[in-house]
């Protein structure tokens, strides 16, 4: 049997269908419009103060690729130095094998609630609903991924999950699913940040089991690195006596001088900060310091057949920074849960359809064509991933996959025999020139089917009233 | 995985030596100046006082907030404490509910970055164990002088990255709701830092 991996969502359409009814959304719009706009304006500044940002960039994408090219090597460099400092190492090939390596670490301690740093490789391998199945209720005590858990919702973004809401909704939320909320809760970001503050507080003195993912894994001292703002991170790494973290294998990094160059480009890119509030690092288990059972699972989870593309293995470099979700034109409009992955935006164009690596998946196989290829996403991919380069490398192997009776592969083909002969081709354009009494302010709005299909979506330009062949004729043709 | 892994790199990519032409320090001018006003950035308060005039300052600090049960690690410097409060010392180590009930927390640090605003605590010497500086709601952290350094490639090279490790950038904070940036949500929502010179 095959299992479905989760980095999609079951049941979502594909991405122009998705977009569509994102775009009837006017709330939805301006949520995003409003935070994009903001993040983009600052995250120009924060980049601009570094005079190094270029070579920093290059620095950054050659470390990633160094790690990709000899990633056998520097994981059994991580595995032994993690190993020789008192924790355990876990393989995981996929979603399911690391959803159950965690639910036996957790059923092993006896406890029935684990508490959750946020992190994209648990999302993507849906583990909370693998863990609920197994009797186990895990608690995100990130602001936003609360927000989502709370409102039974999908994360949109893959920094601020719950950037779709707005402080009203948000207050509507806590409202509704926080059992102790406060009764003159206001919608002040500042009242539901202590609303979440004291709801979590709790849980964390209690939490005996937590779960993290990871942003870094250093090689060669098997030191894990997380970065973030809020310090329920922090509470998750420090207080409870086991810790499991999820890793996707292209998180390594060789050696410790080599975070100098991420931890200046992912706080600059992602919240657009000199330094984000928290970052911890930890190395196996300190006695008498943090928890004391430490067990780090390896995720593979389509990563390798990612790597196996030479055009698209260049994805594995990225670092969730987020910055290409700010400034895509498609992704402001439509918002991230249109694209139905767990990783939304120009990189889960790219990443989704690869890790998913199932050619007959509809809804994976239509995001690569989810982009204009405007190609403001690669200019500020801290680490110089060519976005548009794999999204077109990609859109290639959709169409290549398609049945020779696809209308698109019918057209191709009825086009190539018109222009195959220049009289055939000149009648087609005489013909062309007809959908002129169709248009109106120079542009055609709907077309019969099959035209239909492309006016759904977009208007075509009215065509001229004289082909060029026609007027050279006309004008020249005694030459 | 490994087979996996080498079957998807058939094609021995080769990866290219890596550029580090990238600033490994920087002129800042003044780095305390520097790292005074980008600490204060996250609306943290800074305070540069002299070596001699320090247990003052701690005193007048923890004393205009009303704080008098203050936790702190087992070996810092006898000369910051006085008598008047009530020092929580962590050795045996504090229960959680003490460590949530208190006032605060003092302590050291190991370096501090001037151009990010950052100070990183690495559980040596006057710092002690990671949740100490966690779950108190306050934390007053003494800088030396000669802890600050200008970027983040010197402060990393200082570290030793298998000791446990936390770098702070101001208090706790979120951008969660609307990218608006509120301070404290589960860390301390309140960052004093002290930076002592001569």
């Amino acid at each position: 049997m095959v299992v479905r991996n989760p980095v999609t969502w079951l049941g979502t359409p594909a991405f122009p269908k998705a977009a569509k009814d994102a775009l009837a959304n006017t709330q939805l719009r301006r949520n995003l419009r409003n935070a994009t706009s903001t993040i983009r304006g600052k995250r120009a500044a924060a980049v601009a103060e570094l005079p190094d940002w270029e070579r920093l960039r290059a620095a950054g994408a050659a470390i990633k690729d160094e790690v990709l090219a000899n990633l056998d090597t520097y994981l059994i460099r991580l595995e032994a130095a993690v190993t020789a400092r008192g924790g355990t190492v876990h393989w995981a090939r996929d979603a399911a094998e690391a959803n159950a390596i965690a639910l036996r670490l957790i059923r092993a301690t006896g406890e029935t609630e684990v508490v959750k740093v946020k992190s994209m490789a648990t999302a993507e391998i849906g583990l909370n609903e693998a863990l609920a199945e197994g009797g186990v209720t895990a608690i995100e005590t990130d602001l936003a991924e609360l927000i989502v858990q709370l409102g039974e919702d999908r994360p949109s973004h893959i920094l601020v999950p719950a950037i779709h809401r707005n402080r009203a909704e948000i207050k509507e939320i806590f409202q509704r699913a926080m059992p102790d909320v406060p009764a003159d809760l206001t919608s002040e970001p500042r009242a539901l940040a202590e609303a979440a503050r004291r709801h979590l507080r709790r849980k964390f003195l209690s939490a005996k089991v937590a779960i993290s993912g990871a942003n870094f894994g250093v090689a060669e001292t098997g030191s894990i690195v997380v970065v973030e703002s809020e310090g329920n991170g922090r509470m998750c790494l420090t207080l409870p006596e086991t810790l499991i973290t999820v890793m996707g294998i292209e998180k390594v990094v060789p050696s410790w001088p080599d975070l100098e160059v991420f931890l200046q480009l992912l706080p600059r890119s992602s919240t657009a900060e000199r330094m984000n509030p928290y970052t911890s690092v930890w190395t196996g288990v300190t006695p008498g310091d943090g928890p004391q059972a430490f067990h780090l699972i390896l995720l593979d989870n389509g990563r390798t057949a990612t790597l196996a593309d030479e055009v698209g293995r260049q994805s594995l470099r990225c670092i969730r920074c987020s910055a290409c979700l700010n400034v895509c034109p498609v992704y402001e409009r439509t918002g991230g849960e249109a694209y139905g992955s767990v990783y939304p935006g120009p990189i889960g164009a790219i990443l989704t359809p690869q890790l998913v690596n199932d050619p007959k998946d509809k809804q994976a196989a239509s995001l690569p064509f989810a982009s204009s290829l405007c190609g403001a996403c690669y200019e500020v991919c801290p680490v110089s991933i060519n976005i548009p380069e794999v999204l077109t490398h990609l859109r290639a192997r959709v169409v290549e996959n398609k049945s020779s009776l696809a209308p698109e592969a019918i057209a191709m083909r009825a086009l190539a025999w018109v222009m195959a002969d220049a009289k055939r081709f000149e009648r087609a354009q005489q013909a062309g020139t007809l959908a002129r009494f169709l248009g109106r302010d120079g542009k055609i709005t709907r077309l019969p089917w099959p035209g239909s299909k492309w006016t759904d979506v977009r208007d075509v330009p009215v065509p001229p009233a004289e082909s060029f062949r026609s007027w050279w004729r006309r004008t020249r043709g005694d030459q | 995985m490994l087979t996996r892994i080498r079957t998807a790199l058939r094609d021995q990519p080769k990866a290219t030596p890596v550029p580090r032409d990238y600033d490994h320090t920087r002129d800042l001018g003044d780095v305390i100046e520097v790292l005074a006003e980008r600490v204060a950035d996250y609306r943290a308060a800074v305070h540069r006082v002299q070596a001699d005039r320090l247990p003052v300052w701690i005193d007048a600090l923890l004393d205009a907030r009303g704080a008098r049960r203050i936790a702190v690690p087992a070996d810092l410097p006898a000369d910051w404490l006085n008598d008047e409060l009530t020092w929580l010392v962590d050795r045996p180590p504090l229960s959680i509910e003490t460590l949530d009930g208190c006032d605060g927390v003092l302590t050291g640090c190991a370096v501090a970055i001037a151009e990010t605003g950052t100070i990183v605590l690495d559980a040596g010497v006057a710092q002690g164990r990671r949740a100490l500086t966690l779950l108190p709601d306050y934390h007053l952290c003494v800088v030396r002088a000669d802890q600050v350094v200008a970027t983040v490639p010197e402060a990393l090279a200082r570290l030793d990255p298998v000791r446990p490790l936390t770098f702070i950038s101001g208090p706790s904070a979120t951008s969660d709701i609307e990218l608006d940036r509120v301070e404290g949500v589960h860390g301390p929502r309140t960052l004093e830092v002290l930076i002592v010179e001569g």
